[in-house]
């Protein structure tokens, strides 16, 4: 724009601008959208859908978690289309993932799992793992298994298969188009297939904008410790934990949040 | 039950049951090939259509497809039935039906006397023997008009619900989303939040900002806090200013428990609502949102296909005098509806069955992104639901609902339609904006420039 400072209007918009991430005045093109904002939408949804549609770099995400030891495994949805339609398939190892867990005497198992975006497990998932051990030396914790296709019940599966007391599920969430790339974390104590999701305690919204690295280590890590001392997770241990209330209304409950 | 079938060369598709035919009769959706429901080939899905045209219309009286005993949706559905108003289609199969209501004689007249007589699976029968173009021409030809402070489904009419959403619920940023949809007169059906956290307080705090900006403006609109129905009834306990109850509704009494809720709940939170007399010129308290695939994601769909266990929710609606019912459609994810042209369908199927049983529907025509499916397809939805003459749509900033994460459309997209089909918002509140001397003289809502009266008569007000 070639406006000075002087020639410039206020913006009546200024203040409230800043009190929301929400699209508002964006002008209009007649009844339409203005062209900067239709294609910063259109980059915007671009991300989203790529952070849903891109594979995590295993290798990567290995090499960025080293020294800690990690373990592959793949749900029972063979790829991204039957992972989106088929959730239970999401929720199960395949076979040979299955027989390739090692047992052990773990307070404590990482899983990562992809979930619906790549993004964010690509970038937040291993600084918080890292964080998180710096925090827990007092628990005895199992290699970190990089689950492909995954959903948050698979973890249940993989915890049981190698004698998990307690099993923190990192999972990318479903993208927004002002956060591409949020990683959810889920407690779950006793893990075995059939836990419901109130037996679980949840940290949502984990990326740059929303809940800092640092404070999601801290809040998972003190859920850890009092999970591990109560002996369960889910709605009785949430009730005592401080500020860890997120957005809990998925539009009054009309969608699967797992 | 001796089970269905239907010869079609040397094959013979058989069908154990009633729902073994609704299922397979059904278009292709993820939700029933996930619930293991669907026809396994396009060959037996027109099989199953063609035993559903020739089923006696009446057999959905004496063979239900949820348990009357113990199903309280499925006893709501059969002891309200009105077999006086069923009497005009009472001879005829499912297919006859279909041709009946595509012709001349299924007026507005005759539709809106027939809807206590029809059930929810006579309906969605019907509607799976139609076209995209069929339900849009039929429930065109239907009214429902409902009334608080503004009168919603008008012929001709096309009202708006904004949706402020705020990921934290600041007031602030509440207030910037309501004042920006304002100026393109969004708003008319509802100002509605879904609360970033449900509970009391925080609930009677928007609750007591929206009928702030409702009062100091003067205007004809009702608002809503989409929290639990506990919740709005503790907040109507403690005084709370409370104009419409919401809750999310679904098809079986067991899904609906899932939700939190009995239809003896639901009667009480109506009663409520209404002691309070807050409507001007109506007593529709009731908002319900529903949504294909909700049943079958609480496990709780008994073998029924989800568009027909969806129009069951309808009943439960339309029981309670709604000022507003909407299908999430693209909301509940790629799961139950995969891609653009599910959507689409389930979006007009939704709004068909729900007008025909007399419920005033309107849609959040919405994806997310994780579905296959963008804002050109929502264009399509759009056009096709306001042709259909649907109450209302509703619309957030940019389209991008910044809390719940998914995209319905913009407050542009309403008012681009308003203008393109020549339907106007509800009267009282288009009579709002023209004392407010927003309309040009085509009686168009035009851009105002940022530095015009009407935006700083609106922001300027709002500072203070």
């Amino acid at each position: 724009m070639s406006d000075t400072p002087k020639d410039k209007p206020q913006d009546p918009w200024a203040r409230f601008r800043s009190a929301t991430r929400a699209r508002i005045a964006l002008g209009r093109s007649g009844d339409a959208l203005p062209t900067k904002a239709l294609l910063e939408f259109q980059l915007a949804h671009a991300r989203a859908r790529d952070a849903v549609h891109n594979a995590v770099d295993f290798d990567r995400l290995a090499a960025d978690l080293s020294p800690l030891e990690t373990i592959r495994v793949h749900s029972a949805a063979p790829d991204r289309p039957t992972y989106l339609r088929r959730p239970d398939l999401g929720r199960r190892l395949d076979p040979a993932s299955a027989a390739g867990l090692p047992a052990g005497e773990w307070d404590l198992v990482f899983v990562i799992a992809d979930g619906l975006s790549a993004a964010a497990v690509q970038v937040n998932a291993a600084p918080l793992v890292q964080a998180c051990m710096a925090r827990l030396g007092h628990l005895r914790i199992g290699p970190v298994v990089l689950a492909g296709q995954a959903r948050v019940a698979l973890g249940d599966e993989v915890a049981a298969a190698m004698g998990a007391r307690l099993v923190a599920l990192l999972v990318g969430e479903r993208p927004g188009l002002s956060a591409a790339e949020s990683l959810g974390a889920y407690l779950t104590w006793d893990p075995k297939p059939g836990r419901a999701d109130s037996e679980r305690n949840c940290i949502s919204n984990i990326h740059a904008d929303g809940l800092s690295i640092q404070t999601a280590a801290d809040k998972l890590c003190w859920l850890a410790t009092e999970a591990a001392r109560l002996k369960l997770t889910g709605v009785a241990l949430k009730e005592d934990a401080p500020s860890l209330a997120g957005p809990d209304n998925e539009k009054n409950q009309l969608t699967d949040r797992s | 039950m001796a089970g269905y079938q239907c010869d079609l060369g040397r094959q013979r598709h058989r069908f154990d049951d009633l729902k073994a035919v609704m299922a397979c009769a059904s278009p292709r959706r993820s939700g029933d090939e996930l619930a293991g429901i669907a026809a396994d080939s396009d060959e037996r899905r027109v099989a199953a259509r063609m035993v559903l045209a020739d089923l006696p219309l009446k057999t959905f009286l004496t063979e239900v497809l949820v348990p009357y005993e113990t199903d309280e949706v499925t006893r709501l559905i059969i002891d309200r039935h009105d077999a006086d108003a069923f009497r005009p289609v009472a001879h005829m199969t499912v297919g006859q039906f279909r041709d009946w209501l595509l012709s001349y004689q299924a007026d507005s007249a005759a539709l809106a006397a027939l809807a206590p007589g029809l059930t929810p699976e006579m309906v969605a029968a019907a509607s799976k023997l139609m076209r995209n173009h069929d339900l849009v021409s039929v429930a065109a030809k239907c009214s429902v008009v409902t009334r608080f402070r503004t009168t919603v489904g008008l012929p001709g009419r096309l009202s708006s619900r904004l949706q402020p959403n705020h990921p934290t619920d600041d007031p602030t940023g509440i207030a910037a989303s309501t004042l920006d949809g304002l100026l393109y007169g969004i708003g008319d059906a509802v100002i509605g939040i879904n609360p970033a956290t449900d509970n009391v307080p925080a609930c009677i705090a928007l609750l007591e900002m929206l009928d702030a900006v409702r009062t100091r403006f003067d205007i004809p609109v009702q608002s809503c806090v989409l929290a639990h129905v506990t919740t709005t009834m503790q907040a109507m306990e403690r005084g709370a200013p409370v104009d419409l109850v919401f809750q999310s509704i679904a098809g079986t009494e067991k899904a609906n428990r899932g939700f939190g809720v009995t239809l003896s709940l639901l009667a009480e939170a109506q009663e409520a609502a209404k002691s309070l007399k807050r409507g001007t010129i109506g007593d529709n308290v009731m908002y319900f949102e529903t949504g294909q695939g909700s049943a079958l994601s609480a496990d709780a769909h008994f073998g029924v296909d989800q568009q027909t266990v969806e129009t069951r929710a309808y009943a439960v609606a339309r029981a309670f005098d709604p000022l507003l019912v909407n299908t999430v459609v693209g909301f509940i994810g790629p799961e139950y509806l995969y891609d653009a042209k599910q959507i689409t369908r389930a979006g007009l199927e939704d709004h068909f069955c729900a007008k025909l049983l007399g419920v005033p529907m309107g849609c959040d025509a919405c994806y997310t992104n994780h579905a296959e499916a963008d804002q050109d397809d929502m264009d399509v939805l759009m056009t096709m639901l306001a042709t259909a003459g649907v109450n209302f749509l509703i619309a957030v900033p940019g389209a991008d609902d910044v809390m719940l994460n998914y995209q319905s459309l913009s407050y542009h997209d309403v008012l681009g339609l308003r203008h393109l089909l020549k339907r106007p918002p509800a009267p009282e509140f288009e009579a709002w904006l023209d004392k407010a001397g927003w309309l040009d003289e085509q009686r168009r809502l035009p851009p105002w420039p940022d530095q015009s009266l009407v935006v700083s008569a609106l922001l300027g007000s709002a500072a203070r």
